[in-house]
């Protein structure tokens, strides 16, 4: 039997961080007491209507103009009609077939659509499962309900779990540079489900999909597609057939579970919405979001990568996280005669690492300074100091910040430059170590690792590396 | 003081701003009068804010339909399933005639949701006819309509989604006025179809529906459907009709129409020609269509409208329910009455995934068609007149089994909405019901290109000086005592103003 393709599409929504609800003047929030957020309008008391939220669209608009789409000259609202203890008006207020925005592409991946919504309210079942069904009793937090939504839509288009892990990455490091975002998936400002289906590879048809919601992060997104398309392949190997149906992932577990058919068994009566008038953005409008967009994730990558020689990986690193590019760049500008390839080394290197060891606050709300780290790496590459004793500054000044020279010259950790001194140092050490001096002069490159050690060790890691190095070679003439 | 209740609202409030009556004098008449309702015209009666004395509208109380949201005052929209509804906002139009200075008499009776054309499906009982106590008032508007004929207040506000309006002032001898759609911010206004419905007043004559008009009309930021009437409205002055070219629908020569209203409808045409305007025939091909765009159209929306009464948050909730389903299941069995259980019904259908293009798609394509024929028309014409209804008021239960004959009731009216123009029914003269009886009021329709108010209220009043019609019903019916009407209690008094 041919391999089987994996054929994944992405359904994204994206919760904006708008003041206020998308068609009432109540105020976001996440984590306040429950239906404190609320008024006639998201309650649906009678009589009340809806008005669009000018900054959500503003919001939307500049999705869309990341995302390269097309934006639709009037977009239509329509209801979407369900009955659920969720959705107080029984209809959700959608887009259905003239979104806001049409066609356009975010890496290799085309975007099918992307239109607004509105949230529903969250619920929390009591006892059973979790869900609806078997559980005691279920409450209803109204807070979310009404949050301005984007639902973005891809084409087809992702061949991997792991590659649509890291595109969904992608998606979130492009909206979160945007603004116009939290894109935390644990808090559900940002929410994936994927379709997922495989197919003989080389098949230009596509196979019967599957719909998978409830994986809340990037790990449990991939883990859920990996999961999945080993199912449907094992199906299909024994000669069964994928029929089209929504699976809840358990992340408990890494399962995937079917949702009941009558949750799904839905038709949901679209209709245009009458208390909404079509959804006409103006020149202005469109002009501020084209001219608002900061630099996006690929165009950050290309020049990361070849203006500025920063190594791949490190690159990476910066451009996935907003707060580390901004700071990296500050740096690598303040850093004069530094290359910017190492400070990114330094950023995403060493001082994320003492970070870490610190407690691990982000880079932008360290206590280093970008013109203390500047500073350091200058005096590094100027071998001032050794990278040693830079890494052991880095660290003073993660605890308490400050400035680097000052660290040097309290510390005592300018770097032996008086190769008189350093010499004696080193025969010192070679003297103390005779079975590794005679095994450098057999050969054997490595064992020079025990006579620098014992240098740094006296040196207090004062000593420039290199020097060290070529002192003992030239002292045992090899 | 029985000659203030014989006031117009103009020269009511002209007379309070100048001093000469008092607010409180000129609402306590109107509060004895509305207490002596016979009709069942009103479902709540209380004691509002104190009317102000100035301006346009200084100290008149107006009678409101209970589809309007009231803070903290009962609003039922005529339904068992708001039953105790106290709404935590008031609507834009209320708020508004308060500012001019008016101020709440009483909420109406209706037909439940404002579906009917008899005000027979209020879950409260239905309203009498001031001219005839066994005969309907009209509806859905028909307890604003029979106050204001039955003289149980000076004015009311009315909602008009297929003639609500028009068709209940056309049978209780009143003033009835549907703006355009947009003119009037909706929000507040309990929904029935949102793309037709529109507040409008009911008055004893054209000069009192501009003044309520020109308060309730205008932009509100709560309704994005709202625009307002550019330029406002003014007291009509216009005393002939000059230059003015009246549209007869050729199509009216083969309706069914009572002889006595087409009698009338004639003699009006007469009257326009008299007072120097020109009437002719023009087609409008679509409008018979009207009845049946409307019917998939309206129930469409309200199945989506009234999707929100499930219990939960407001209103009635069925008790002793196993599980949410069945909740939402009895509450809505147990709180909607027939008529908006079919229109439910109708519209959900309608919506449904292969039958949608069949049905709400097409009717779509024909209310396009019925617009584009005003739009031809009023390339020609400065208005297209009707009679309002085919029938003066009939008997109460007369057509109640029959849903097809009460939807017909709409036949002149929906066409207007549908293209959303705006049109008045003025009282043009009485006449004697198909099998006998006393004579009844017959209106006479008018509808203007879209936002053309002024030019519309101007010929009305042009037209209703000629008429000359004396609005109040024979006193003699004030006699009847309405019997078996399921009148709610415990509400009179107990929202505390």
């Amino acid at each position: 039997m041919a391999e089987l393709e994996a054929v994944i599409g992405l359904e994204i929504h994206v919760q904006l961080s708008t003041r206020t609800k998308m068609f009432c003047g109540c105020e976001l929030s996440f984590g306040d007491e429950p239906n404190v957020h609320t008024c006639p309008v998201c309650l649906a008391h009678p009589g009340v209507l809806p008005v669009p939220n000018e900054e959500a669209i503003r919001y939307a608009l500049k999705i869309a103009a990341a995302l390269g789409c097309e934006v639709a000259p009037r977009s239509i609202f329509h209801r979407k009609n369900y009955f659920y203890p969720d959705n107080p008006k029984a209809y959700q207020i959608s887009q259905y077939d003239v979104p806001l925005a049409g066609a356009g592409r975010l890496g290799n991946i085309r975007i099918h659509r992307a239109h607004l919504e509105e949230d529903a309210a969250k619920m929390i079942h009591l006892g059973g499962s979790g869900r609806i069904h078997g559980s005691g009793a279920s409450l209803v937090d109204f807070n979310r309900g009404g949050t301005p939504l984007v639902e973005i839509v891809t084409e087809p288009d992702l061949r991997g779990a792991a590659e649509a892990a890291a595109w969904a990455r992608l998606l979130r490091t492009t909206v979160r540079q945007l603004g116009v975002s939290d894109v935390n998936m644990e808090e559900g400002s940002l929410r994936v489900d994927a379709n997922v289906s495989v197919r003989p590879a080389g098949s230009e048809q596509l196979g019967t999909k599957t719909e998978l919601k409830n994986m809340n992060s990037f790990r449990f997104l991939e883990r859920g597609i990996e999961a999945e398309l080993a199912r449907q392949r094992e199906l299909i190997a024994a000669g069964g057939t994928v029929v089209q149906e929504t699976l809840h992932y358990h992340p408990e577990d890494g399962t995937l579970h079917p949702l009941r058919s009558k949750e799904e068994a839905h038709d949901y009566r679209y209709f245009p919405e009458p208390d909404l008038v079509p959804l006409a953005p103006t020149e202005e409008m469109l002009r501020e979001a084209r001219e608002s967009l900061p630099e996006l994730p690929e165009a950050r990558m290309r020049r990361y990568r070849e203006e500025m020689g920063v190594a791949e990986d490190a690159a990476a690193v910066l451009v996935a996280d907003p707060e580390a590019a901004q700071y990296f760049e500050q740096v690598a500008e303040a850093a004069e005669g530094v290359e910017p390839r190492i400070v990114a080394n330094w950023v995403t290197g060493e001082l994320a690492a003492a970070l870490r060891q610190d407690g691990g606050e982000g880079v932008a709300d360290s206590r280093v300074e970008p013109r203390a780290l500047a500073a350091l790496v200058a005096m590094v590459q100027a071998k001032k100091i050794s990278h040693g004793s830079g890494k052991q500054v880095l660290a003073t000044l993660v605890a308490e910040g400050g400035d680097p020279e000052a660290i040097v010259e309290r510390e005592g950790l300018a770097q032996i430059s008086d190769s008189g001194e350093l010499e004696s140092v080193v025969a010192a050490a070679i003297d103390a170590n005779p079975e590794a001096a005679d095994q450098i002069r057999a050969g054997n490159g490595k064992a020079i690792g025990a006579i620098v050690g014992a240098v740094m060790k006296e040196t207090k890691g004062r000593a420039d590396g290199g020097e060290v190095n070529r002192l003992i070679k030239e002292k045992l003439g090899v | 003081m029985a000659e203030l209740l014989e006031l117009s609202v103009a020269a009511a409030a002209e007379r309070i701003s100048a001093g000469e009556i008092s607010a409180d004098e000129y609402g306590a008449v109107w509060r004895e009068a509305a207490a002596g309702d016979d009709l069942n015209a009103y479902l709540w009666r209380g004691e509002d804010d104190p009317a102000a004395s100035d301006g346009p509208l200084a100290g008149i109380p107006v009678a409101v339909k209970d589809l309007f949201c009231t803070e903290g005052v009962e609003t039922t929209a005529g339904s068992r399933i708001l039953e105790g509804h106290r709404p935590l906002y008031t609507a834009t139009s209320v708020r508004r005639l308060r500012e001019a200075g008016a101020s709440v008499l009483g909420k109406t009776n209706m037909d439940e949701f404002a579906m009917g054309s008899s005000n027979e499906n209020s879950a409260y009982g239905p309203v009498r006819n001031p001219w005839d106590r066994e005969r309907v008032p009209g509806g859905s508007s028909g307890g604003s309509a029979a106050a204001v004929g039955g003289g149980l207040a000076p004015c009311a506000i009315g909602t008009d989604t297929g003639g609500s309006i028009r068709q209940p002032a056309s049978l209780c001898g009143i003033v009835g006025l549907k703006p355009t759609y947009g003119a009037i911010s909706r929000y507040g206004m309990i929904a029935f179809a949102s793309s037709l419905d529109q507040c409008g007043p009911l008055t004893r004559d054209v000069t009192d529906a501009a003044l309520l008009l020109a308060a309730l009309q205008g932009r509100d930021p709560c309704d994005s459907t709202s625009v307002g009437i550019e330029g406002g409205v003014e007291a009509p002055s216009r005393e002939d009709l000059s230059g003015l070219r009246f549209a007869v629908p050729a199509e009216l020569a083969h309706d069914a129409i009572e002889p006595g209203v087409r009698q009338v409808f004639e003699q009006t045409l007469a009257r326009i020609e008299e007072l120097g305007g020109a009437v002719a025939e023009t087609g409008l091909p679509h409008a018979e269509h009207g009845i049946s765009a409307y019917y998939v159209i309206a129930p469409a929306e309200a199945s989506a409208n009234l999707a929100r009464y499930d219990g939960v948050r407001y209103g009635m909730r069925a008790g002793e329910a196993g599980d949410l389903i069945e909740m939402y299941e009895r509450t809505r069995a147990d709180g909607f009455g027939d008529e908006v259980k079919r229109r439910i019904m109708l519209g959900t259908y309608a919506l449904s995934s292969g039958y949608y293009e069949a049905y709400y798609g097409r009717a779509q394509k024909v209310r396009t068609k019925i617009a584009d024929d005003y739009g031809a028309a009023f390339a020609e014409f400065d208005f297209v007149v009707t009679p309002t209804s085919p029938s003066v008021a009939f008997r109460l239960g007369e057509k109640t089994d029959d849903p097809l004959a009460m939807y017909m009731n709409d036949f002149f009216t929906v066409p207007m909405s549908l293209a959303g123009i705006p049109a008045i029914s003025i009282p043009a003269g009485l006449a004697e019901p198909e099998g006998g009886g006393p004579e009844l009021p017959v209106g006479f329709q008018i509808a203007a290109p879209a936002f053309a108010e002024q030019r519309l209220l101007e010929a009305a009043y042009a037209l209703e000086r000629t008429i000359g019609f004396d609005s109040s019903p024979p006193r003699s019916g004030a006699l009847y005592v309405a019997q078996g009407n399921k009148k709610r209690t415990g509400r009179e008094g107990d929202a505390g103003g």
